[in-house]
């Protein structure tokens, strides 16, 4: 089907082909399940909000729960006040979430409902019960992407709640990014085998990756609670993982409690682990336990026995930027040569950011934000790679240019895995390494002829 | 039952034999209900989307094309252009200052690069806000290139899917009637409303090809748009499913004096009762004798492999959730058909008569509703004790989560279900969720 895609390459401009990212509302309802009891709300027509439970319930097999304003062409001339109040109405009367995340839609945002007032008089009216919340972020959809989305919510979280309380002050605030509930799941165990005190938000292990009860619950045992929201305002720093997703809601909680951040690339690979880890002891003072040190040892271990067959194999990677950052860093370790690297998400520092990181070793990088795979489908033409590392989209390429091909990121639609194993962390590095490997060492068997065939790799 | 269903939403469940039937159905959901429903730019994209020689190019910002990019499988037998994700991904200057000029480039190079036989431009809820005039600039790319440019008018606030069906349906009857109807034969036939998931537009195609019937054009499903433009040239036109393209055949009608008909081809009974009926309207006898020879031995065949299935599977309930009613219909007479009862059944869009047609075939007991919710069908499933849950994507993980199995007869399907071949499928695809081992692990289920 990808046979039409020529080699020449050319500017566009009005046109996006096969597009890399997608709508902020997404990643706002995304970062809304990672709260304890809450259900997400999309103030907009009913399609955006059934395409969102669609894709991410495809993504994480999981009941994914949100509610719509069900915009009608009334709302979109009168403005959608009328049918929040009535949503919240409904949403406290029956589903009785302890709070609504509301996000916008590019419908509602160009309307121009104005979303503080509309909560602050529901509020005031009672349509919002005593002890429940409502809080809410600006998501249109034709600003940043999913993962701007993602990010906008997790300021909202901060926004709403945060408070220098004085609750306590050896406890750390991690923001984890957008990431799969099983790496937001490692990044607890990793802080806590520090025995470092820490509030992880969102967190959306154990929402998402919730075991079969043989019931449905709307509102499965994981998520941030609020009282820990609350308290993210006295805690003595934050970390936040992936500058696109998570810096935002870092430089808020600095701003309005005078906690201090850093922002650190996401712990995928094993630079940027050992990054994390390193930030761990120096805002702590706590030294990783030897099970730690252990696990890293064994991902060196793990590198060393198969650097042969990384060694110059190029690689195309496309995804959200934050990931793609830090993969392209963890080839690079692996002495790969990352030659094409796409990220749907605008943003000049992540083109800037992966030439630093493939400096010396690949010359010419093509890097874009605000890319698309049709572009990355032309680049690969141009000049072929051994491996190409995307989210599930990237299988047409795949397919028509006949590359290994390791699925990694958002979404991924048509295998399972990336839910409840970390790509975070040593073990995520691991699994990492294990995936690149199958996939290069199946192709090696699959195309040496039988005089080369061999059954030790 | 009443505990989870909201007030507002009484009108829309009913559980047969309770006082008399009354449903109230085609209301706009109730903001704040978790619904699964989508809107008229959905609907419209799902049915044009698998006419796959044409340029479907989204005006809008880069959600409405990525969730619908390549979504539903709907098979082609050549040309795959439909499975391209087209947009002019609308930024923040363009929603200010409109995305008029971008759209006519972006349809431009587009219609060079890839030399579709037409285009459908979808306007989505922002361009309606903006006030972009979508067809204006289609008319000027038309006029520049030669290429059909059609306007599809699918705001997504402006009502519920079944609206998108018919906004589809009056851009599609611009691509009828420019064809050369000549050579068509007197038993021709066009097959509307089939999406050609899994092939199944193949396997219905034959049965006419025995039948002697010639088929113009399939919409939309592997549609070409030469075919389509050469429809009005066909005798009759078969509708299947519960409307997405009803309309349309409404409007050739009214256009070209085309009679239609409305079939489902799932089940033994409906697919057979389809054809006879195709047979039965053009009065031919070589036709009619062609389709009772095709049946019987279809039937010859199905029969016996059903057996087995239904042995273990008699007595077992189904609940059925889907997006239109009419497919309801064929599967509570396939469940039938299984010796399973069907407990719950509705849909997202049905109409009036769509619920009095399912209050008629329905035992008592049975619970029809209109527009439900997750919590809702939970609630229903755990209830009424279902051992298998018909529905959609949205759907599958609330049976997997109570233990249940599931079977989709959305658009996720990858087994085809209609045709005779398609009944054999179905049973065993519902008894391999039914009899599923890994019900064995799950916990006891609560009282």
């Amino acid at each position: 089907m990808l046979n039409m895609t020529p080699k020449e390459i050319f500017e566009r401009k009005a046109l996006r082909i096969n597009p890399a990212k997608t709508c902020q509302p997404i990643g706002a309802l995304y970062a809304s399940l990672g709260i304890h009891n809450c259900l997400p709300h999309s103030h907009g027509s009913q399609g955006c909000c059934a395409y969102h439970r669609s894709h991410l319930t495809r993504h994480y097999k999981e009941p994914i729960m949100a509610s719509t304003s069900s915009f009608t062409e009334g709302s979109s001339v009168f403005g959608g006040g009328a049918n929040l109040r009535q949503a919240l109405k409904t949403i406290f009367q029956v589903y009785d979430p302890e709070i609504v995340a509301v996000h916008t839609t590019c419908l509602s945002e160009t309307i121009g409902d104005d979303l503080p007032s509309l909560i602050k008089k529901a509020r005031e009216d009672g349509i919002i019960p005593e002890g429940k919340f409502v809080i809410h972020t600006n998501t249109p959809s034709y600003v940043g992407s999913h993962v701007t989305g993602f990010s906008n919510m997790t300021a909202a979280m901060v926004k709403y709640f945060a408070k220098k309380n004085g609750a306590s002050k050896d406890t750390i605030n991690v923001v984890p990014g957008y990431v799969e509930p099983s790496d937001m799941r490692e990044i607890k165990r990793l802080v806590g085998q520090m025995g470092i005190k820490y509030i992880l938000f969102p967190d959306t292990s154990d929402v998402l990756d919730s075991p079969q009860r043989a019931r449905f619950s709307m509102y499965p045992k994981g998520g941030v609670k609020i009282e820990d929201l609350k308290d993210t305002g006295s805690s003595k720093i934050t970390l936040s993982l992936g500058k696109f997703a998570s810096e935002g809601a870092a430089t808020l909680l600095d701003q309005m409690c005078e906690v201090p951040y850093k922002v650190l690339d996401l712990p995928i690979g094993i630079a940027a682990t050992d990054r994390f880890i390193e930030a761990l002891i120096e805002v702590t003072g706590k030294e990783p336990p030897e099970s730690i040190t252990d696990e890293r040892g064994r991902v060196v271990d793990i590198m060393t026995d198969m650097l042969q067959y990384f060694h110059g194999k190029k690689v195309a990677v496309f995804g959200d930027p934050d990931q793609v950052i830090s993969m392209t860093e963890f080839l690079v370790h692996l002495g790969m040569k990352p030659v094409h690297i796409v990220t749907g998400t605008p943003g000049k520092y992540f083109e800037r950011r992966i030439k630093e990181i493939v400096k010396g070793v690949v010359d010419n990088p093509n890097v874009k934000a605000f890319g698309d795979l049709f572009l990355l489908h032309q680049w690969i033409k141009n000049e072929p790679v051994d491996l190409l590392i995307g989210n599930t989209y990237g299988k047409y390429i795949a397919r028509a240019e006949d590359i290994p091909f390791v699925r990694f990121g958002f979404p991924i639609l048509d295998r399972i895995g990336h839910s409840y194993f970390p790509t975070v962390g040593y073990r995520g590095a691991m699994r990492l390494l294990e995936k690149m490997l199958d996939a290069l060492l199946d192709r090696q068997d699959r195309d040496a002829p039988d005089s080369k065939f061999e059954l030790v790799m | 039952m009443n505990g989870v269903v909201l007030k507002e939403r009484t009108g829309q469940v009913y559980e047969k034999g309770a006082g008399p039937f009354k449903l109230q159905c085609n209301l706009d959901s109730l903001p704040g209900a978790v619904s699964q429903r989508a809107c008229v730019f959905c609907g419209s994209r799902v049915v044009l989307y698998p006419i796959t020689d044409a340029l479907h190019l989204i005006h809008g910002p880069i959600g409405c094309a990525v969730y619908t990019w390549d979504i539903r499988g709907a098979l082609s037998s050549d040309r795959e252009l439909h499975r391209f994700s087209f947009s002019t991904d609308l930024r923040e200057k363009d929603v200010i200052f409109g995305g008029e000029k971008k759209l006519e480039a972006a349809l431009l190079e587009l219609i060079e690069r890839y030399n579709p036989e037409a285009a459908f431009v979808y306007s989505t809820c922002i361009v309606g806000i903006i006030g972009d005039d979508i067809g204006a600039v289609c008319k000027r790319v038309s006029k520049k290139t030669g290429i059909k440019c059609i306007p599809v008018q699918s705001e997504g606030f402006k009502g519920n899917k079944r609206a998108g069906y018919e906004a589809a349906c009056r851009a599609l009857i611009n691509l009828i009637g420019d064809g050369d109807i000549e050579g068509i034969s007197p038993f021709s036939v066009n097959i509307l409303g089939d999406f050609n998931l899994a092939g199944e537009i193949w396997i219905i195609k034959d049965y006419y090809r025995r039948m002697g019937i010639e088929v113009v054009s399939t919409i939309t499903g592997d549609g070409r748009v030469k075919d389509i433009s050469r429809a009005h040239g066909a005798k009759l036109n078969v509708v299947q499913c519960s409307g997405a393209t009803l309309a349309l055949a409404k409007m050739m009608k009214e256009k070209y004096g085309i009679p239609y008909i409305r079939v489902s081809y799932f089940g033994v009974d409906d697919m057979a009762d389809a054809l006879y009926r195709v047979a039965d309207f053009f009065k031919d006898r070589q036709i009619m004798e062609n389709t009772k020879a095709l049946i019987n031995d279809e039937l010859n065949k199905l029969y016996p492999a059903l057996k087995e299935f239904r042995r273990e599977l008699a007595g077992k309930r189904a609940a059925i959730y889907v997006g239109g009613a009419f497919k309801a219909f064929s599967l509570i007479k396939a469940f039938r058909l299984l010796g399973m009862k069907v407990v719950l059944v509705g849909s997202q869009t049905g109409t009036k008569e769509d619920y009095e047609e399912l209050e008629a075939i329905t035992d008592p007991g049975t619970i029809i509703v209109d527009d439900s919710n997750p919590l809702e069908l939970s609630e229903f499933l755990k209830e009424k004790k279902v051992d298998i849950f018909v529905g959609g994507v949205k759907e599958r993980p609330i049976a997997y989560k109570l233990g249940i199995g599931f079977c989709d007869h959305n658009h996720e399907r990858k087994e085809a279900l209609e045709g005779f071949i398609g009944m054999y499928n179905f049973a065993k695809e519902v008894y391999s969720t039914v009899m599923s081992p890994v019900w064995r692990f799950v916990p006891r289920k609560e009282g």
